[in-house]
């Protein structure tokens, strides 16, 4: 479904991403792992090209969206993105937040928007804050209406980025059993993410990345139980105990 | 204080406060226009447009308005033989000058939005334009109103240099009476409550919207 070769980024003189070759398959839930700065929020925000990836390409279901010509407002609505700092639309309530993706870009009417609002908070299990403010939510809740937001463009693949990071910690669970259920259902995701027994839960490969390389992959058991790169055993040795 | 002259010269006073707020209207309103154009180019990917936009405010705010008044009314006829009345004269020199701080106000205004939020508006498929006009700039406004606001009440206050030339606002009026009545300080206190009126009432009407506007806070 998604498909990278050798990706570079560059920030002026910082090579962060150095050659990324990697595929991610329909309904597969992949959760990028490693330590800050090895450059796994970056490699997800070019996904989506929200960052400009500097060399190398990406190939969405058969198109390259790194190619000039390329119009990515199209794979966007295709690629749904929930980030660590929520960023919901304040001056919105939530149904707003929710119904603007498609009503705006889709052009769907008002209340076949708002009917799939309704369904989606359900499914979040926030069907009563449809009249709520941003500003009115706990960050668990905004993290929820902001995953029924991405989920309203009825996506092909979400993205995560660091979605629990930014959560106090009870109320990390929350979000992170609407993603255990979003994975059941057979959404392909790429999640980054410091949460170990959440991937280990649901993940179906794990990427640890190390200075801007996928330093090693595989399962979560692989990974996990038996990883073969001291890099990744140093890591896991700090993250784990 | 004797404000016998009061009754004599209302006229004067009245067609002067006219003329100033026609002045401050539309100063403001091609100010507005003209500030959010260069707020865009200055805010654009091309260098082009950037730069002009740069330079044109640097210039505008570092010369004193009072030049670039003269050069409007005085300088500008000489170039381009348009033969209009002094009033719109007047304006176009405000609102060039007035422009050029609107425009400063409203690219910070803009710069102030969390960029979360545009990268939140990409990421359901918007078009950079439909995030900024849907996303960024409801935000930005809301943000700025204060600064526009003050913004207003300058262009207001400032209007009554271009009596310098010899437009017939509230200034001039003002001035007038003082040469024919030999009186200078009730004249001018007179101009003077008059524009504190006018500013006082913006002020508290802004005061309004800003309330209105910050309901979803």
């Amino acid at each position: 479904m998604i498909k990278t070769i050798n990706l570079h980024k560059h920030f002026g003189d910082l090579h962060v991403l150095k050659g990324i070759n990697t595929h991610i398959k329909k309904g597969e839930v992949v959760v990028v792992i490693g330590p800050s700065g090895s450059g796994k929020s970056t490699f997800l925000r070019c996904l989506n090209l929200l960052e400009q990836p500097t060399d190398g390409e990406i190939i969405f279901e058969g198109v390259s969206i790194t190619d000039p010509k390329n119009d990515v407002n199209l794979q966007r609505q295709k690629m749904g993105m929930v980030f660590q700092g929520f960023n919901l639309f304040p001056m919105m309530n939530v149904t707003a937040n929710v119904t603007l993706g498609p009503i705006k870009v889709k052009k769907a009417s008002k209340n076949e928007a708002e009917a799939l609002a309704q369904k989606l908070l359900e499914r979040v299990g926030l069907p009563d804050k449809a009249e709520a403010y941003p500003k009115q939510l706990s960050g668990g809740q905004k993290q929820r209406v902001a995953i029924a937001r991405a989920l309203a463009m009825e996506p092909d693949v979400m993205l995560f980025d660091e979605p629990t990071s930014a959560l106090d910690p009870e109320m990390v669970g929350e979000v992170l059993d609407v993603m255990k259920d979003l994975a059941a259902k057979g959404m392909t995701m790429v999640i980054v993410s410091h949460e170990m027994g959440f991937a280990k839960e649901v993940a179906d490969r794990i990427l640890f990345m190390d200075d801007g390389i996928i330093e090693e992959e595989g399962t979560p058991q692989e990974i996990f139980d038996n990883p073969k790169s001291p890099r990744t055993k140093d890591f896991l040795g700090k993250v784990l105990y | 204080m004797n404000l016998d002259f009061l009754i004599k010269y209302k006229m004067f006073y009245i067609s002067g406060v006219q003329n100033t707020l026609l002045l401050a209207i539309f100063a403001v309103f091609f100010g507005v226009i003209l500030g959010v154009m260069l707020a865009l180019m200055k805010l654009s990917k091309k260098v082009v447009l950037r730069g002009i936009a740069t330079a044109y405010i640097e210039f505008l705010r570092g010369t004193p308005v009072i030049v670039q008044i003269y050069i409007i009314y005085y300088g500008l006829p000489n170039l381009i033989p348009l033969d209009l009345p002094d009033m719109v004269w007047g304006v176009v020199a405000l609102s060039l000058n007035s422009g050029a701080y609107v425009a400063e106000i409203i690219r910070a205004g803009i710069q102030a939005v969390d960029k979360g939020q545009m990268e939140a508006a990409r990421s359901i498929g918007m078009p950079h334009n439909m995030g900024m006009r849907y996303i960024v700039i409801p935000q930005a406004f809301k943000n700025i109103l204060p600064a526009l606001g003050n913004e207003f009440i300058v262009v207001v206050k400032e209007s009554a240099i271009v009596s310098v030339v010899g437009i017939t606002e509230l200034m001039y009026r003002a001035d007038t009476i003082r040469g024919i009545t030999y009186k200078a300080f009730a004249p001018l206190m007179v101009a003077a409550v008059i524009y504190f009126i006018i500013t006082f009432t913006l002020s508290r009407l802004l005061g309004i919207v800003e309330r209105r506007m910050s309901a979803s806070d």
